[in-house]
């Protein structure tokens, strides 16, 4: 159910089926057996494993730093004990929906980057590539190892009813997250090892060797041998540090940053103790722009003098490629349904949210003409920054985006207010309801797309708030998906 | 290895350390400061010239040696950058870079002490707390050296680590003979007075040596004794010796890991056979200033030379 207006909207409520217009539902059978455990706790006991978990997170230095603040303070991500479960079926569902989606996205980049079927077909505008800064003209025509442009990708969904879920968002660069979604369950055993006994949840925790599975397999030429993997980071400053170096230490590959790396006889290699070794896959975790200041950036100072060079020559694989951001693009993101039936001759299991291109007159007419019940956000932004809620903002904040977008409607793209699913949260009243997305994360090799099952629930932790990103203060849930 | 890895756990020891000393520094200076308030500022500012930060405290708050304020200059002004929370907050960055090396009980453990000494040090400590605050860094300090001994994989990450903690020490016990050297020339060795054994025995606490001193040689307390004890004493774990000899092990076992022998190893055996190896009637008939001088500076050059030959930087 998709509505328009902030108030009287109704929701539906993952554990309870209930929506807030009416009728009292029954727990729902994912929910079942948790919900009579729930019951027979005593929630003091709750309240106090919730609590440890605090302390855990801390001194397991799980944080993030926020962007923006005056001191570079580094926070907890708040962690509520509730799980969020979806059924087998469910799961079955999603899963298919999503693999379809991640097989598209693959397609579309080498397409992009090799002979444009698509534009020259007409099904999506050239300029939308032409002038998009995350279009990488120096792609054209490569071949990544093993054929593979999306190593990791998040797919971002949002449930709006029992049988109603829409992909928001692809995250084709860098997802993040990965390190909550495998913390948040490490957490959840350690607490209540009992619920696990009890119920049958599928594993997550083999995902860091997974992704070192996936990524060896998609060894350059270069490689001879075992490959070597490693995780480049900007380094300890950046905001997702943590999940750097939790996923270098659980894959067992090196952490390095832009300085521990050098191109010699035309190899990227890092400087260890004993001399210069190469490596051969490097999981990046920073931006295209940043990767070689010979070639991107020159005042970048995260990347490696001359990497580029080398992956043009086969030398090393870049994961996820160079140049993929364009197909997470939003303005993009509407020609999603489009881009899976040219290259899959399928449907779209899983449905876009109606987006308004404001680049088009007549949407941004529409756009600006119901402003006040929309979501718009930035075209290139991420992380919630610079969007606009408008049923949860007030006048003065509409006129000021109304002005923004008047000024540069190519920016921006429009959604409707979606009335996000609900799951409990644990909070001193008992349970209480709120908002969640999802986000399942991807693998991509030469060998098939390995969904984990789940993924990270981030959940918007103030009464009545939509807006679940980590930046704004959401929280995170552990995700179950149950066994059949 | 990465050489930025193993230039940040030895860097993350070589902080660990320093913490650990200066709270022993300033655990002697106070002691001294309340027994004896005619000599404090001198012994302050001693304790200051010690920990490498005189320069910096005069700079920041001139010549006011008072407890107070060379307490809170040591522990935590922000103004420091070698103050003990400024030190504990570097080790943590370092091993923050090098997290991947680490078991998760030193990570946490480390993250733990930066946390607890953050929350310490908040505020100015008052001097009836000063005691406390120095135990539980003594503590947190004790909690990753067990962590570490007990967790770690015996593999370069850790010897490097480990060169870090006695190289550190190693300085800071010659720093303190650097200082008090004077007290232990025979010309002033009044043996007896009791300003000379306050003064000594200071020397013995800023190492925490002065019961395994009197347990060693009994009641006699000499200065030819206390230097051999510091300088020569291959049992006392803080002694010049005894981190020379650790030294050389973890180099030697860095030697068998690569299979090269490195400037650094030809170095350490140096200090060790050219300078350590000799009764310590012999280093005073050289003059024991001269021998603190380059003992210093030979440290220092190993120090130099270990980044070099393992890469920690460019």
């Amino acid at each position: 159910m998709l509505r328009g207006k902030g108030r009287g909207i109704s929701f539906f409520d993952e554990m309870t089926g209930q929506t807030s217009s009416g009728q009292a539902g029954e727990v729902r059978s994912p929910y079942r057996e948790y919900s009579e455990w729930f019951a027979r706790e005593d929630t003091a006991r709750i309240h106090r494993k919730a609590q440890q978990a605090e302390a855990f997170f801390r001194t397991t230095g799980i944080t993030f730093n926020v962007y923006g603040e005056d001191e570079a303070d580094e926070r907890l991500i708040p962690f509520d004990v509730v799980p969020r479960i979806i059924s087998a079926s469910e799961w079955r569902r999603l899963s298919r929906g999503i693999e379809q989606r991640v097989r598209a996205l693959n397609a579309f980049l080498h397409d992009i980057y090799h002979r444009q079927e698509i534009l020259r077909a007409g099904r999506v505008p050239v300029e939308l590539i032409s002038r998009n800064e995350a279009f990488l003209p120096m792609m054209m025509g490569m071949d990544p190892p093993g054929g593979v442009y999306t190593h990791i990708s998040g797919i971002d969904i949002v449930r709006t009813g029992a049988d109603e879920f829409y992909v928001l968002e692809d995250n084709a660069r860098t997802p993040s997250g990965v390190s909550y979604m495998l913390e948040n369950r490490e957490t959840m055993l350690q607490m209540f090892p009992e619920l696990f006994a009890k119920i049958s949840v599928r594993e997550v925790g083999d995902y860091p060797l997974n992704l070192l599975k996936s990524l060896a397999a998609c060894a350059p030429p270069a490689c001879n041998g075992t490959p070597t993997v490693a995780v480049l980071t900007p380094g300890i400053h950046n905001s997702a540090y943590f999940e750097h170096s939790f996923l270098a230490d659980q894959m067992g590959a090196e952490l390095v940053e832009g300085h521990d790396l050098r191109v010699v006889d035309g190899r990227a290699q890092m400087r260890t103790t004993q001399g210069y070794t190469p490596i051969d896959v490097v999981y990046r975790r920073v931006d295209d722009d940043f990767l070689d200041p010979l070639n991107f950036r020159p005042d970048s100072v995260l990347g490696v003098p001359g990497i580029w060079d080398v992956y043009r020559a086969g030398g090393i694989t870049i994961a996820n490629a160079p140049g993929t951001g364009i197909a997470d693009d939003k303005a993009l993101y509407s020609y999603m349904p489009d881009i899976i039936e040219f290259y899959t001759g399928e449907k779209a299991l899983l449905p876009n949210v109606p987006t308004w291109r404001c680049s088009e007159p007549e949407h941004l007419r529409e756009v600006l003409d119901r402003l006040p019940e929309l979501v718009v956000k930035e075209v290139h932004g991420s992380g919630g920054y610079g969007m606009l809620v408008g049923p949860a903002a007030s006048k003065k904040e509409i006129a000021a985006f109304r002005a923004k977008l008047e000024a540069n409607p190519r920016n921006y793209i429009a959604q409707p207010t979606l009335s996000l699913s609900t799951v409990p949260i644990f909070t001193k009243a008992g349970l209480a309801p709120r908002h969640v997305d999802l986000r399942p994360f991807v693998l991509m090799s030469p060998q098939g797309i390995r969904i984990t099952p789940g993924g990270l629930t981030r959940v918007a932790m103030s009464k009545g708030s939509l807006v679940v990103n980590s930046s704004q203060g959401g929280g995170t849930k552990d995700t179950w998906v149950l066994d059949d | 290895m990465l050489g930025k890895t193993a230039g940040s756990l030895y860097w993350m020891a070589r902080y660990l350390e320093r913490s650990e000393n200066n709270a022993r520094l300033i655990d002697a200076g106070f002691r001294i400061a309340l027994t004896r308030s005619s000599t404090a500022r001198s012994e302050w500012r001693s304790v200051l010239v010690t920990a490498g930060q005189d320069f910096a405290f005069r700079q920041a708050q001139g010549e006011d040696y008072t407890s107070q304020r060379v307490v809170d200059f040591l522990l935590r002004d922000p103004a420091n950058p070698s103050s003990i929370l400024s030190v504990v907050k570097r080790a943590r960055d370092n091993a923050r870079t090098a997290r991947t090396y680490l078991t998760r009980e030193v990570w946490e453990a480390v993250n733990t002490s930066w946390m607890t000494l953050g929350a310490l040090l908040k505020r100015q400590v008052r001097e009836d707390d000063l005691p406390d605050v120095l135990a539980a860094i003594r503590q947190q300090s004790a909690q990753v050296g067990g962590t570490f001994s007990g967790t770690m994989l015996r593999n370069d990450g850790y010897n490097f680590a480990r060169l870090g903690t006695f190289l550190e020490r190693a300085d800071n016990t010659a720093r303190i003979l650097d200082v008090k050297y004077y007290l232990l020339l025979p010309s002033v060795a009044h043996i007896g007075s009791s300003i000379d054994n306050v003064q000594w025995e200071t020397i013995l606490r800023s190492v925490s040596a002065h019961r395994a001193y009197h347990w060693l040689y009994g009641a006699e307390i000499s200065a030819l004794k206390i230097a051999e004890f510091l300088i020569l004493y291959k049992q006392m774990p803080r002694s010049l010796a005894f981190c020379c000899d650790q030294m050389n092990d973890n180099l030697g076992l860095l030697q068998r890991t690569y299979g090269e022998e490195t400037e650094a190893i030809r170095m350490g055996t140096s200090i060790c056979r050219d300078r350590l190896s000799r009764p310590i009637q012999s280093i005073f008939d050289g003059g024991l200033h001269e021998f603190i001088t380059d003992f210093l500076r030979a440290n220092a050059a190993l120090a130099r030379q270990i980044e070099r030959d393992y890469r920690f930087v460019e």
